[in-house]
């Protein structure tokens, strides 16, 4: 490599492997790393000083409030390094992966929303007391005078901070539909309009502070609604972007960690026990087992052997396998299931939101009514001004900022709330989804359970037995001989003395007492007969083997969760992959009537549609690879963090930490936050009914008219804030 | 009434000010770590990025 030698960092120029490696890992040569433990200001001084202090370092910079570190480097380094340096200082720090933080583009939305929110309300804070000043009898010469000041300065304001609305408006009519920027805008250019004419005759009313603090008061809902979305679309951007994912490839006997993306078909990967496949591919060396739930919900381990097939996502759990890739990215068994999502999504009907229906019903009664008064008016007086000024003065009374915020002030105090419970919305209508539901579907494997395996009881054998059993599992990684391992702990059981110790990948540990050969592994290997649930076998030398029986481990507040659901909600559901007998089995334990075993991820997705077919509002929550269809399939779908990306992807709520029970609640407050949305509907109606027969009366002023919007917009915030 | 050929140009330009100051911390992407912020002026440490070569 011609560049190494200009580089500018001698430490890269020290380790070539290390410079071949970066190459890989590194975009550019700024690196993100997330530190989950940082909330100190020592902290911040703590880790940009060991960062800084690296030679390869130019910049470290924290941010206390995503808890990252960015580091800007001289040179390609490889991040373990730096993950190395902050654990020396007692920091957990994971890589993130820079270009799934799609962070900029929504940053500048939210910067753009931002700035033309503080130039409507600068506009609007002067106009408004320019307006004061009208109000209070300002007449003749000084009223024109500060009817034209306000003019120049709400005019610009306006037409810059309405943006928003007028493109969303253009695109709605061009697409032959109404939506609520139609009348929004509408009414907005009506007023300047007659506004300026008025001014212009020396009128009596002009609407200026009106556009422009209908103009702020939308800016602010729609602030709120992208606040929202975006801190929970950049918490579940952030879980993909943790997920960076390596594999370890031979080329040439050496070893090299690379980016998967950078895999092609026909490389050899090696996958060490206790890793996840990263792509597609044969084995072609090597035995160990399998553990495959991920992708189909079963969860006892298989065995696997030269020439099997191995799919992206499976665990491998005792032996290291070489793997030749024979898929990677868009072929991999991950795009079959694609497929199948996008077959569930042209299936799901398409949700018209709250806001939406409003919409419809409002705009066309609202340009009905002010083309009504106008044609009234001007038959009547056959006046042309009076007929437009009260035809303008209809479409601002009605008061769409009141339904502009009655929606995001909403969801964005439910949203709050929810945050804080550690769940993040990710789709703007999930919370009114929620609110519906009245069927739960659960996925069994790594939603109920946390996919550990647990022993059920100790069987009713000798001491010896047991010690012996404690040593052989202590000595393997495989998840069955952990929990082994850890109940026999637990149990106050010792551990017999063994020699010659060994792990045979894939089928077991065996060891030798006194002289006699002792095993523990899977059931043809020691010679057992198998039983029909996920267990070990211990064979001492040619007596009787005796059976370990292991049950999935339910998560905390799993119980808890499903009373709750039963009470508030309505029927549970318990759908899986895994074999008739350990579903039942979990069932029964969380008394659950509903339930179905073996199910594949098509026919997963067919029961979530044979349920709405009943009419039932379902919301389904799961983790793996087989669930993806189902949870595109319901109403809404909740996954949690500890899932697969690709069913993080077609949920709509992702939930953090591992407790289900945080889940309580939560169509309750989704209930709740519906109820408040529709009594905020109703108070801007409410307003309407008194206010619109004013205006068209020809009764209303500017004033009434800044009454009634800022009125009636502080109550429908203020109910918002009910959301308990 | 002829003071108001100062005053209303005055308030308007303090509005003004106002709002550029705004409009400038938001250009600097003073808001982008807040809690950070906060804590920062705690600690003695020479925090003048980007560190000079």
């Amino acid at each position: 490599m011609a560049h190494v030698s200009i580089s500018a960092c001698p430490a890269c120029n020290a380790s070539p492997l290390a410079e071949r490696i970066a190459s890989d890992a590194l975009v550019g040569d700024s690196v993100v790393l997330m530190l989950p433990t940082i909330h100190c200001s020592a902290c911040i001084v703590n880790v940009e000083r060991k960062l800084n202090a690296m030679t390869e370092v130019k910049d470290a910079r924290v941010n206390l409030t995503l808890k990252r570190v960015t580091i800007t480097t001289n040179c390609s380094v490889p991040i373990e390094r730096f993950v190395a340096a902050l654990a020396e200082i007692g920091y957990a720090a994971h890589e993130l992966d820079p270009s799934l933080l799609a962070q900029s583009e929504m940053e500048k939305a939210s910067r753009h929303l931002l700035t033309r929110l503080a130039v409507s309300g600068f506009a609007m804070m002067n106009v408004m007391l320019l307006s004061a000043a009208v109000w209070s009898g300002a007449d003749g010469v000084t009223r024109d005078m500060f009817h034209w000041i306000s003019a120049m300065i709400a005019v610009p304001a306006t037409i810059y901070a309405g943006q928003p609305f007028f493109t969303s408006a253009w695109t709605a009519l061009r697409a032959r539909h109404l939506n609520m920027d139609v009348p929004i805008s509408l009414a907005i250019f009506l007023a300047l309009g007659t506004s300026l004419y008025e001014t212009n005759l020396s009128g009596e009313h002009a609407y200026f502070d009106a556009a422009i603090s209908l103009t702020f008061f939308l800016l602010a809902g729609r602030y709120l609604d992208h606040k929202t979305r975006s801190v929970a679309r950049s918490a579940a951007q952030e879980l993909s972007a943790m997920e960076v994912s390596r594999a370890i490839v031979r080329r040439d006997d050496a070893d090299v960690t690379v980016n998967v993306k950078s895999l092609v078909v026909g490389d050899i990967v090696v996958v060490r026990p206790g890793a996840r496949v990263p792509v597609d591919g044969d084995i072609i060396d090597g035995s160990s087992e399998v553990d495959r739930s991920i992708l189909t919900g079963e969860i006892r381990p298989e065995f696997v052997d030269v020439e099997v097939k191995l799919h992206a996502g499976e665990l491998n759990l005792t032996g290291p396998l070489l793997v030749r890739v024979t898929a990677v990215g868009r072929d991999t068994s991950l795009h079959q299931i694609a497929e199948l999502v996008a077959i569930a999504e042209s299936g799901r009907s398409k949700y018209t939101s709250i806001a939406d229906k409003a919409a419809r019903l409002y705009a066309p009664g609202v340009h009905i009514l002010s083309a009504l008064s106008f044609v009234f008016w001007y038959v009547y007086s056959a006046d042309l001004r009076v007929s437009l000024n009260i035809a303008s003065a209809v479409l601002i009374i009605t008061c769409p900022c009141a339904l502009g915020l009655a929606v995001p002030a909403v969801t964005t105090a439910a949203s709050g709330r929810l945050y804080k419970k550690g769940l993040l919305i990710k789709s703007a209508t999930a919370l009114e989804r929620l609110a519906q539901i009245d069927t739960v579907v659960f996925d069994k494997t790594g939603t109920l359970t946390n996919g550990m395996p647990q022993l059920v009881e100790l069987p009713k054998t000798d001491a010896l037995s047991l010690q012996i059993a404690a040593s052989l599992a202590s000595a393997s990684m495989h998840p069955l001989s952990v929990a082994l391992s850890k109940a026999l702990t637990e149990s106050g059981t010792n551990m017999a003395n063994l020699t010659g110790v060994e792990e045979i990948p894939g089928y077991g540990v065996q060891g030798y007492f006194g002289g006699r050969l002792v095993k523990l592994g899977r059931a043809e290997w020691v010679g057992a007969d198998a039983i029909d649930e996920t267990a070990t076998y211990l064979r001492l030398w040619e007596m009787e083997p005796i059976t370990f029986a292991f049950q999935d481990a339910l998560r905390d507040g799993a119980f808890e969760l499903l009373k709750d659901i039963q009470h508030q909600v309505g029927d549970v559901h318990i759908l899986s992959g895994d074999s008739e007998q350990a579903v039942a089995a979990i069932a029964a334990r969380l008394q659950v009537i509903n339930y179905a075993a073996n199910e594949k991820p098509q026919g997963k997705a067919a029961y979530i549609a044979a349920l709405q077919a009943q009419g039932k509002n379902v919301l389904m929550i799961g983790d793996g690879l087989n669930d993806t269809a189902a949870l595109t399939a319901a109403n809404v779908s909740i996954s949690p963090a500890s899932a697969l990306d690709a069913a993080r992807v077609a949920s709509d709520v992702v939930f953090l930490g591992g407790r289900l029970d945080n889940l309580i609640g939560v169509v309750g407050l989704a209930r709740q936050s519906q109820r408040r949305i529709k009594e905020n509907f109703r108070i801007a109606s409410f307003y309407n009914v008194i206010a619109v027969p004013i205006a068209m009366l020809g009764l209303a002023t500017p004033f009434i008219a800044a009454l009634a919007m800022s009125l009636s917009s502080i109550t429908v915030t203020l109910n918002a804030l009910r959301v308990r | 009434m002829d003071v108001l050929v100062y005053l209303i140009p005055i308030s308007i330009f303090l509005g003004g000010v106002g709002l550029f100051g705004f409009l400038y911390t938001l250009r600097t992407k003073q808001y982008d770590d807040p809690e950070g912020d906060a804590r920062r002026i705690l600690s003695d440490e020479w925090d003048d990025h980007p560190k000079p070569d």
